[in-house]
């Protein structure tokens, strides 16, 4: 990126409530039914019928105003979005305008140079639009409406945003918010989570914003990333090269790695907002925000602050501990039985072994086959010495492939206790010096390496179950007492 | 008992077995059949067998013992509630052969009191205008003279009312679609609070005016209707969750005409409406003849002023039109209705159908919404026409603090020849006395109180305060009791 610019950027969220049914009727919003198969009177917008709220998603805009720190409003209101498109049924969308159900707030990002506090706008409540079917219908469309009136939050943040880095970071920073407080279950692929990025690049030191191009439906982090970087660089190349930037809406094509214009600001829409007067202006009392603000979970900010401070562990470990809900409630669970002292062994064996094998099959933590409380028994039998590491990989293994036997007859059946004895342990470190000579001579001969191999021998003659620093510790002292023994003549 | 018989007491009929539903259903089937020709008032009606059967189960649901409050009684339905059993067309062609796959709330809750829906009646399209004449399915006349206008957007309903064809039948009322008919065709018509009756069902036309109504032969008739159909829908966010009085019980606790039964009561005279513009004098004779019977009542008359009422017509008719703008947005040719078979892309597609499905009088109003809903336009227009909207309403409420009811004319004209008004400014200046309440959002009833040189039907409008029905039901029937307006039936009536 040319240093004499710097870019401006705003992203604009779209988030799938989590919801049973949809914002204004009762059908279900289950993803990936039949076509048209989730689809009331009301969303195929059949003559006669009303639009109801559903408090649901009045209660998910609510949570998400508290976690992060916005302002709920006490009365908002819904507006009519007018625009004719055949996945558009009514020829509006419920939407809220000039009075939206959350504004303000912020979200902190952290980035190589510092934390940054990237602010809100606003997030309002308005009804998804359903689906447009262009292949496989032989030169007509076919309309989906299963998504028609799932319940959205927009969330609009100010043009904090100075990279796509930045921009990245902040994404999956609310991205993780949204699931950590349970209102969207973050699905990119399935559109639950949308992203529009609005950039504008400027000389240096201007303090006046350039002119803006809307970069429309990011669905993944990497492109999101990719799209601005290439957006900036187009908008530096056409200002660089005395061009001025069209207002214009664009959709990125992951293939070409490149932007396209979809409309100018020529097509703009009029959408003709008016208060809907179907529906009520929505009034939300303190009651309701109280009740809310003591379900709401610890967010992860806290909790990361906590899990340094009072778990002490390492930030990395913390940072992706809270980077999902799943996970840390894996791990609070986990270390509620083992006690803090054993915080750093359950966050390695989760974070290393656990996240390893989901990551291999391809699986989320809340899938894992495997119980906080297996893991905190699992760490604590290593911690007394009952075990050791190599024996609890083999304790997860089984648990992995579905044993339900307890840690202890585990441990008995599989033999897997450890070595405690010493005399059994010094007569298979004195067998393998006398069987391994040369590695004896090159240890001798200071190569501290040829130790290890002695190790192996005693660990693999103990079938694994003696502990390796006690047989490290035993073979040390066997070879210093040969030392100082007098010669034989 | 006759055909010609008020609701009230074919109801007696029935309960004395001195009629059956079969017998009514069928003649009023057959009146609907002989009349329509004449009348034009429906745009289906059920199928003779399909009614009879109705009639037959509601029969046998009496044998038994069932108690419904309106089992047996035929009834019609406008033709913008939706219903399954018939078809609904809005009088558009943009509907022609729609079937709901669901029944309105008003509807469901007639049924369910027993009453048997014979057909549905026509209305201008979408319910916009003021006489009937703009239906697709061609204008429905007057009984009085059916070279005239029966009022509209109801206009079928209330003919076939005043035909006593059926004696009750629903209607809606936007800016007076139920009460200036109703005084065309000399029958009560009541426009409930906005919130009082679910909208769940009627197909919109302005949702923050739109609300069911009724018409019958006399109030205590609608009284019995009202019971049935008021009260609170979860269907309907704009319905009000408030108790809902047994109507029918508070009018018969009430003393007779002679111990003048309205003293205590204030009833308010608007003077500037009277005064106002092209008011027919026969209209301002038989207001002030039906203000002595009121005052003969008991009623003391104190006089009010409404100081932005003559306001209420150029917002009703920004409001109006930008909400019918956007609620018919939604017949695209896309899910059902009218497409066009001529087009080459989408865009061709919308607009081909919607320029066929739709009449003028229709296409006025999307285009005016249109325009006024419009980035630049909003402030001077739709949010100015709001304002005006709240000094309406706040004329009305501060006036009826100094009374209990307000007595005004429903309309300035008697029925007008059919064609008569080329010019929709003029067709619009018609409402200047109803829109008010619609905007205000305010219960009120038309009751006749005479004719004029012509013999064509005079009403009167009484207004009340929100969710005030009761009182607008006991002011009527008392009158209706004093007097034998309301008993008068077209000539074409006795067939």
């Amino acid at each position: 990126m040319d240093p004499r610019y710097e870019a401006v950027i705003g992203l604009e969220i779209h988030v799938q409530l989590l919801t049973a049914s949809k914002i204004f009727s009762a059908a279900a919003t289950r993803y990936g039914a039949e076509p048209n198969r989730q689809v009331s009177f009301v969303d195929a917008a059949l003559p006669g019928t009303l639009p109801v709220l559903n408090r649901e998603a009045v209660t998910a805009a609510i949570r998400f105003g508290l976690a992060v720190g916005g302002k709920i409003a006490r009365s908002s209101r819904f507006a009519r979005k007018h625009y004719f498109y055949p996945d558009l049924p009514k020829g509006y969308q419920i939407s809220q305008y000039d009075q939206p159900i959350i504004s303000g707030g912020g979200l902190t990002i952290r980035t190589d140079r510092g934390e940054k506090r990237i602010r809100l706008i606003r997030a309002h409540l308005e009804e998804d639009a359903g689906k447009s079917l262009h292949e496989d219908f032989h030169g007509m469309s076919g309309i989906d409406l299963n998504r028609a009136g799932t319940p959205l939050l927009e969330i609009v943040t100010a043009p904090d945003l100075s990279t796509p880095t930045e921009a990245a970071l902040f994404a999956r920073a609310l991205h993780t918010l949204v699931r950590w407080i349970g209102i969207c279950d973050g699905n990119l692929q399935e559109g639950s989570f949308r992203i529009d990025a609005n950039v504008s690049v400027r000389p240096r030191g201007e303090t006046r914003l350039g002119t803006r191009r809307e970069i429309k439906n990011l669905n993944s982090f990497r492109f999101l990333e990719q799209a601005i970087a290439y957006e900036i660089d187009w908008q530096i190349e056409a200002l660089t090269a005395g061009q001025t930037i069209e207002q214009a809406t664009v959709l990125f094509d992951p293939h070409r790695g490149e932007t396209r214009v979809m409309r100018s600001k020529e097509e703009a829409h009029d959408y003709r907002y008016f208060p809907d007067p179907d529906l009520l202006p929505l009034i939300i009392d303190e009651e309701w925000i109280e009740v809310e603000r003591c379900q709401l979970p610890e967010l992860p900010d806290a909790l990361r602050a906590r899990l340094i401070a009072d778990h002490a562990l390492p930030e990395a470990d913390a940072h992706l501990l809270t980077s999902d809900k799943g996970l840390a409630d894996f791990y609070l669970a986990a270390v509620a039985c083992t006690g803090v002292s054993h915080a750093k062994s359950c966050a390695n064996w989760l974070l290393v072994e656990i996240l390893g094998r989901l990551h291999k099959e391809n699986r989320s933590i809340t899938e894992a086959p495997l119980t906080p409380q297996q893991l905190a028994d699992l760490v604590l039998r290593i911690a007394d010495g009952t075990i050791s590491s190599a024996a609890g990989k083999r304790l997860l293994a089984a648990w992995w492939s579905g044993d339900p036997r307890s840690v202890d007859s585990l441990i008995a059946d599989l033999d897997l206790a450890q070595m405690r004895d010493t005399a059994l342990i010094d007569r298979l470190v004195a067998e393998a010096i006398a069987a391994h000579p040369k590695a004896v001579a090159e240890y001798r001969a200071g190569k501290e390496k040829a130790l290890n191999t002695l190790v192996g021998a005693v660990m693999k003659a103990s079938q694994g179950k003696a502990n390796p620093q006690e047989v490290r510790d035993r073979l040390l002292a066997a070879l210093i007492a040969e030392d100082s023994s007098p010669p034989l003549s | 008992m006759t055909p010609l018989s008020s609701l009230s007491e074919l109801l007696a009929a029935l309960a004395q077995g001195k009629a059956t539903a079969q017998s009514l259903v069928a003649c009023a089937h057959a009146r609907a059949k002989a009349l329509q020709p004449t009348l034009n008032a429906f745009i289906s009606l059920a199928e003779p067998e399909q009614s009879a059967a109705a009639a037959r189960r509601a029969d046998q649901r009496r044998a038994h013992g069932v108690e419904a409050p309106l089992l047996g009684i035929p009834i019609a339905h406008k033709d913008l509630f939706v219903t399954t059993d018939l078809p609904t067309t809005a009088a558009s062609r943009m509907l022609l052969g729609y079937r709901s796959p669901f029944d309105a709330t008003v509807v469901e809750r007639l049924a369910a009191a027993g009453a048997i829906a014979i057909g549905k009646t026509n209305l201008d399209e979408f319910a916009m205008g003021s006489g009937n004449e703009h239906s697709f399915f061609g204008p429905a006349r007057n009984p009085w003279d059916p070279t005239r206008v029966p009022g509209g957007s109801s206009g079928g309903s209330a003919a076939a009312v005043a035909a006593a064809i059926v004696p009750a039948a629903t209607g809606t009322d936007t800016g007076g679609s139920v009460r200036q008919p109703a005084a065309h065709c000399g029958i009560t018509g009541l426009k409930p609070t906005y919130g009082r009756v679910s909208r769940y069902g009627i197909i919109a036309y302005a949702s923050s005016l739109d609300q069911a109504g009724l018409f019958a032969r006399s109030a205590w008739d609608i009284a019995l209707l009202l019971r049935q159909i008021a009260g609170h829908d979860p269907r309907d966010s704009t319905s009000v969750d408030c108790p809902v009085p047994d109507y029918p019980a508070i009018l018969a606790t009430l003393p007779p005409p002679r111990d003048r039964p309205l003293v205590g009561w204030r009833i308010g005279i608007v003077p500037s409406f009277l005064a106002a513009d092209g008011v027919q004098s026969d209209i301002l004779a038989a207001l002030e003849a039906a203000r002595r019977t009121y005052e003969q009542l008991g009623a003391a008359i104190v006089e009010c002023t409404l100081p932005a009422a003559e306001l209420a017509i150029p917002a009703y008719y920004i409001i109006a039109p930008a909400e019918a703008s956007s609620n018919l947005a939604r017949y695209d040719g896309v899910r059902y209705g009218h497409r066009t078979e001529r087009y080459d892309d989408l865009f061709a597609m919308y607009c081909q159908s919607r320029a066929e499905g739709f009449g003028w009088e229709v296409k006025r109003r999307i285009l005016i919404g249109t325009f006024v809903l419009s980035h630049g336009y909003y402030d001077a227009y739709y949010r100015k026409a709001q304002q005006v909207r709240r000094l309406v309403t706040d004329g009305y409420r501060s006036a009826l603090e100094q009374c209990d009811l307000l007595l005004t004319p429903v309309t300035a004209t008697t029925a007008w020849p059919i064609g008569a008004k080329a010019n929709p400014v003029e067709e619009y200046l018609a409402d200047l006395f109803t829109i008010g309440p619609s905007l205000a959002g305010l219960p009120a009833l038309a009751h006749p109180i005479g004719f004029d040189a012509a013999g064509l039907p005079i009403g009167a409008q009484i207004i009340g305060r929100p969710f005030d029905e009761a009182r607008l039901l006991a002011a009527a029937h008392i009158y209706q009791q004093a007097t034998d307006w309301h008993r008068a039936l077209p000539p074409l009536a006795h067939l």
